[in-house]
């Protein structure tokens, strides 16, 4: 198990460092830097900046100097459009919040999801089957963007309910986590429902129930651990997913997250700041990939370190 | 001896009479199970009458894509504007079918950029076993953990938000399912006798590939194709919706929906029937693919 985990850890430093120097040279390479887009700039003005973010330098002393910190201070650079503010102090504030949604979110999609999953199962082929699983398609089918203006149409500008947008009281919390949840979900109630009806048929299951256990104890001891495991092995999708889908969520309802923020530094052209938030976005979704991968092979022993 | 060397009698042509026969009859054996599941065929009839509305309904429309109404502005749906009018009074039923000409072009272009990638780089894999397979598949499986949607993000926004780059990038991004799914059926093909006789006759690799494994894959790639459209749409949408992907004067569902979410609060139908149309497309290539699963009895190596 060590030396799997060791020789993940050593593939992922590989990846990171491709993501990372891709990502570096590509967005230097495009036309158009980060103060073009301001109202014009005399030579020298522009000079100077260029001198102050060490841009004027040979892109090889950039880029091994932004490696250099990188590595030895995990230091991604001052931000180019936020004068004065470094970008590790950006994505400090902003971070916190993304994980905020991107857990309730998560937690929305596992309960709604095994909930509906677990009785689409149970109940196979009867009217709470279909309707379990009529609601898991319409999940999968209407995207986030079409979803979450519908629910502030309806539960915010109809019924009042909640405010249509902002992220101060826990109440503003439940739209969004919702939204982005929900698809998820859909996802989950389908795999567990089919992971379930696989193990409900083996004879470990009837060897249970002629021990005399109880129809709740089978379901849940027995029944529900062979339906979790394909839950499992789609969370790694589903987190990628889920933060990546942020960027929507957060532009609907405005909220103040690093998702939000990426799209906007990308349209800015703030180098450092996209820069940075791709490789914090890319070393968390490797690194929960590999604690994702580790959970499968602990839950379920047929399967082994490779 | 008077063998004949008709085309047809030669082994290599690929397809003898025989195997022509028995590939008609499992294909109308799949049609008439795919007949009987009512919600893919549901989904079918859907899409073709969709895809004709698009392509032909404008030209029956008294309103054109761009004829601007200013005294009119925005209008609740009624007998001359069916489906309402946006706040340009622009017929709403009208934009609909013109974004759905694109949604959907850029869903069948994307899809076979990634079709193309997936299909070649699978059998590639597949084909040729080992280390080669090995190391092939363990980049696809690094592939998979990858941020990718956020790279395409990068790519409309640095390199111009042209429709041509839009169709690639998504299609660069959606192959990886595609090459596992042609992978595993290759690699179950391989063990086949017809393929051994194919190599003992000393015919060619690529021949071996494209005459005679992907013939025999193709009702896998039908069906994951079937589900790559919608997820290949569902990107374009995103990133519309986000400004990234198709702009005007071009406009698209998820363009369509971006607006309508703007101004939704006044104006429901701007959001309610964009929204619908594009839901009820992505419902109906899901069931459609599933059903052809089914008909097609594809399982899945890894799903």
């Amino acid at each position: 198990m060590f030396s799997f985990i060791f020789r993940r850890l050593l593939q992922i430093i590989v990846v990171l460092w491709v993501i990372i120097t891709a990502t570096f040279f590509m967005i230097r390479f495009v036309p158009g830097g980060p103060f073009t887009a301001e109202k014009a700039v005399t030579p020298e003005i522009l000079r100077n900046l260029e001198a102050h973010y060490g841009l004027n330098k040979p892109l090889w002393q950039q880029y091994t100097d932004y490696m250099g910190s990188l590595i030895l201070r995990g230091d991604l650079g001052p931000s180019f459009k936020y004068a004065s503010r470094t970008v590790n102090e950006i994505i400090a504030d902003k971070l916190p919040v993304s994980i905020e949604l991107g857990a309730l979110s998560l937690g929305v999609a596992l309960v709604v999801g095994l909930i509906l999953g677990v009785i689409a199962a149970v109940k196979r082929n009867t009217v709470f089957d279909y309707l379990a699983s009529s609601v898991a398609m319409m999940g999968i089918c209407v995207p986030t963007f079409v979803l979450g203006p519908l629910l502030v149409l309806f539960f915010a500008i109809q019924l009042r309910w909640f405010n249509a947008s902002g992220w101060y009281t826990p109440a503003d919390r439940v739209l969004p986590a919702l939204t982005l949840g929900l698809v998820y979900a859909a996802y989950v109630a389908r795999l567990t429902r089919g992971g379930m009806l696989e193990v409900l048929n083996q004879d470990y299951i009837r060897t249970a129930r002629a021990k005399g256990a109880s129809e709740i104890r089978v379901i849940f001891r027995h029944g529900l651990r062979g339906g979790l495991l394909p839950v499992v092995s789609f969370l790694g999708p589903a987190i990628a997913g889920i933060l990546t889908g942020s960027f929507v969520i957060e532009t609907i309802f405005q909220i103040p997250g690093l998702g939000r923020e990426f799209v906007q530094s990308a349209f800015n052209r703030d180098y450092t700041l996209v820069l940075g938030t791709v490789i914090l976005y890319a070393t968390l979704i490797v690194t929960l990939n590999l604690i994702v991968d580790i959970v499968q092979v602990w839950l379920n022993p047929k399967l082994k370190f490779e | 001896m008077a063998v004949s060397l008709s085309p047809t009698n030669l082994p290599s042509a690929g397809i003898t009479p025989d195997q022509l026969e028995q590939g008609s009859s499992l294909w109308r054996d799949a049609w008439h199970r795919l007949a009987k599941n009512k919600l893919a065929l549901f989904g079918g009839i859907t899409l073709v009458v969709l895809g004709f509305a698009c392509v032909f309904g404008p030209m029956f429309s008294s309103y054109s894509y761009e004829q601007i109404d200013l005294a009119l502005g925005a209008s609740a749906p009624s007998a001359e504007h069916w489906l309402g009018t946006d706040t340009l009074g622009r017929d709403q039923l009208v934009r609909i079918l013109v974004g759905g000409r694109i949604s959907i072009g850029v869903g069948l272009c994307a899809t076979l950029v990634a079709l193309t990638i997936g299909v070649v780089y699978g059998a590639v894999s597949g084909f040729f076993g080992g280390k080669i397979d090995a190391l092939m598949m363990r980049i696809v499986d690094i592939m998979y953990a990858l941020p990718f949607t956020i790279f395409v993000i990068l790519l409309m926004v640095f390199f111009g938000r042209n429709i041509v780059l839009l169709f690639v990038a998504i299609g660069a991004v959606e192959w990886l399912t595609m090459a596992r799914i042609v992978r595993g059926q290759i690699l179950s093909l391989k063990k086949m006798e017809f393929i051994e006789a194919a190599h003992a006759m000393g015919l060619g690799k690529r021949r071996i590939i494209f005459r005679h494994m992907i013939p025999n894959v193709l009702g896998p790639i039908i069906v994951y194709t079937t589900l790559t459209i919608p997820a290949v749409m569902l990107l374009e949408a995103f990133l519309s919706f986000l400004g990234l992907g198709v702009q005007p004067p071009l406009s698209s569902w998820g363009v369509l929906i971006k607006d309508g979410a703007e101004k939704m609060e006044e104006f429901w139908w701007l959001l309610v029937f964009p929204g619908t149309i594009f839901s009820l497309t992505l419902f109906s290539l899901n069931f459609l693919g599933d059903g052809l699963r089914d008909a097609l009895d594809v399982r899945s190596a890894k799903d």
